[in-house]
């Protein structure tokens, strides 16, 4: 079945991993969403990088962290923490493409 | 200082060797940890309990959480202030990002409860950047506390501000490398740099636990240090201790719900740790706990610190009931060479920003075109007066928040948001350039306008607004070190006048009520 993101997790957030990175963090519901969208390698470097417009040399990691049922990303920050030309010094309203994010998963 | 980290060192080691079961009575309380007990064994129950009373000095906690987590005998009072999260300016500043009277209100509970309890306060990232002016700032006010409550105590202070000739000599030493992806450290960006702070590991806290000092108040410093660094001392494991650590340096905000300005206590065992809200209204999770081993971090499982990484692949989180949480098997792994993160910070300049919103639909449909006129106009008026600065406008309804990011930066919105600013060498031409800009945007005839009495709607007289000077970071480098101690010297300095409480370790008072331990003890 199709689902977006925000229908399956119960929390979805961006944050600065010190002043270089942007950090996100998927917590799926539970830990049975967590395996099916962890089986379905549905959210890759790539896809994140499709999210964000940006090239997947980008992004540093993609973490699966089964104790929290989370998938979490990390990528380089556009412009570093308050540099001229920052949106959000604390990256904290970076993640909302993600909860449109549509995946494939078993029923 | 190298000597003096030295011989502070041989003292500590001779010290701890000569740990004995203290004075007649005292070895029947556990918590009686003083300078001559500090070893894991005068811990009858081989626990040590941290209380966490907010996640960020300043930020605040209920009374009745405070008092539930004295209830609990906790060994230490500890505090992180900081964080690079609000961004550079306040390291640039030499300001604190928290207000002063709620960093006051918070050791106004804090410190008399402490001294009564005979246990230290460990206070760190002192002013939130931990850089000299924001750990001055916050030893007045500890002052001001001592004087106001007539209390007189010894405070550990230790430095973290870092010089610049240190850095160059140490970058060409090959000592310093950047923190990927933070750019390789240009010369020109070091002399640029107005504010250095190294980031501090356990080791300064060790010496000052030593000096007996009641309250340790340290620059800028590691989170999780100011949690375990007394544990570590007292023979327990270090890598439950930073990870007991990284969890209450948050306080209650990896609790359900979460708070960053509520209680957590945190119970550290031989091969175990356990952490619970203090506020019966909220509850510690496996999930809640585990989720918050991800947050601000890059990777979850390998987090590295000063002189070495805290691996948690092997690490478990089970519940021990509906409102605790008992972690095991998280190790630290020693690194290779002990290395110091280093920030720092350059000056952009000085900024100028003006506010105004926009409903009229013909102008929010060619915002980008007006902007660009407005712009070449700016540029065209001051062509030949040589000014330096860059001009930037925001369009908040359509990409204000996330720039380059925005995946939807072609929607028109009914209303829109208008940031103007400027950033220049001086504030006098960032004042020129947004006054013009912001008259001209005011009255610009763009095609097809039929709203000809002013384009844009002000929510302030001031429309614009001086920032002063603004910085941007430099540095995120890490130096390697030959003693963790090495930069940041410590002093210990009197709170002022008033009735002298001892330095810990002279005339402990036996503790009213040790019931408890035996309760917690798993």
């Amino acid at each position: 079945m199709k689902v977006k993101l925000r229908d399956i997790a119960a929390v979805i957030r961006s944050k600065n991993s010190g002043p270089y990175e942007l950090t996100f963090d998927i917590l799926f519901k539970d830990a049975d969403l967590y395996e099916k969208v962890c089986r379905a390698n549905c959210i890759s470097a790539d896809v994140i990088a499709g999210l964000y417009h940006i090239s997947p040399d980008q992004v540093i990691n993609v973490v699966h962290f089964t104790p929290a049922h989370a998938i979490k990303s990390t990528i380089i920050r556009p412009i570093a923490s308050g540099d001229p030309g920052e949106t959000d010094v604390y990256g904290a309203q970076q993640h909302a493409p993600l909860m449109e994010l549509v995946v494939e998963i078993e029923d | 200082m190298k000597k003096e980290n030295d011989t502070a060192k041989n003292g500590k080691e001779t010290h701890t060797d000569a740990c004995t079961p203290s004075g007649s009575g005292k070895e029947t309380h556990a918590d009686a940890c003083t300078p001559s007990d500090s070893g894991k064994d005068t811990f009858p129950d081989k626990c040590f309990r941290v209380l966490s009373p907010t996640a960020i000095l300043g930020y605040g906690f209920p009374t009745s959480s405070f008092e539930a987590g004295m209830r609990e005998n906790p060994h230490v009072l500890a505090v992180d202030a900081g964080s690079t999260d609000p961004g550079p300016w306040y390291l640039g500043a030499g300001a604190s990002f928290t207000d002063r009277n709620a960093v006051k209100r918070d050791l106004e509970i804090m410190i008399p409860a402490a001294i009564e309890a005979d246990i230290p306060v460990i206070i760190g990232s002192a002013g939130g950047s931990g850089g000299e002016p924001h750990l001055q700032w916050n030893l007045e006010i500890i002052r001001e506390i001592a004087s106001e409550r007539n209390l007189s105590f010894p405070i550990a202070v230790i430095h973290a501000e870092i010089d610049q000739e240190l850095v160059r000599e140490a970058v060409k030493a090959g000592r310093v490398s950047p923190l990927h992806p933070a750019p390789e450290l240009k010369p020109e960006a070091l002399d640029a740099t107005v504010r250095i702070v190294g980031q501090m590991g356990m080791d300064p806290f060790l010496k000052a636990l030593d000096t007996g000092a009641r309250v340790i108040l340290a620059g800028r410093a590691y989170d999780p240090a100011v949690f375990a660094a007394m544990a570590v001392r007292a023979g327990f494991d270090r890598g439950l201790a930073i990870h007991m650590g990284k969890i209450l340096e948050c306080a209650a905000i990896a609790s359900t719900p979460g708070s960053g300005s509520d209680c957590m206590m945190g119970w550290l065992y031989d091969n175990s740790f356990e952490v619970e809200p203090l506020n019966p209204a909220r509850r510690c999770t496996t999930l809640s706990v585990a989720a918050h081993t991800l947050y601000e971090k890059t990777d979850p499982y390998r987090l590295p610190g000063p002189g070495g990484l805290l691996d948690l692949t092997e690490t478990s989180f089970t519940a021990v009931n509906d409102r605790r949480v008992r972690v095991s098997g998280s190790r630290f792994v020693p690194a290779d060479a002990y290395t110091i993160k280093l920030e720092g910070v350059r000056s952009l300049g000085f900024r100028t920003v003006s506010l105004a919103g926009v409903h009229d639909p013909i102008m929010i449909g060619q915002m980008d075109d007006i902007l660009a006129s407005v712009r070449e106009r700016v540029t065209d008026n001051f062509s030949t007066r040589r000014l330096s600065y860059r001009l930037d406008f925001r369009q908040y309804g359509r990409n204000g928040v996330m720039g380059a990011l925005e995946p939807h930066p072609e929607e028109v919105p009914h209303e829109l948001g208008i940031v103007i600013e400027a950033l220049a060498d001086s504030q006098e031409t960032a004042n020129t350039i947004v006054s013009f800009a912001r008259s001209t945007l005011l009255h610009f005839g763009y095609p097809g306008r039929i709203s000809t009495a002013g384009n844009l709607a002000f929510p302030y007289s001031p429309s614009d607004f001086k920032v002063g000077e603004v910085f941007g970071f430099s540095l995120y480098h890490l130096i390697s070190v030959d003693d963790p101690c090495e930069l940041f010297p410590m002093e210990i300095v009197a709170s002022g006048s008033g009735v002298h409480a001892a330095g810990r370790g002279e005339g402990v008072r036996p503790r009213a009520d040790n019931s408890r331990m035996t309760e917690v003890n798993p």
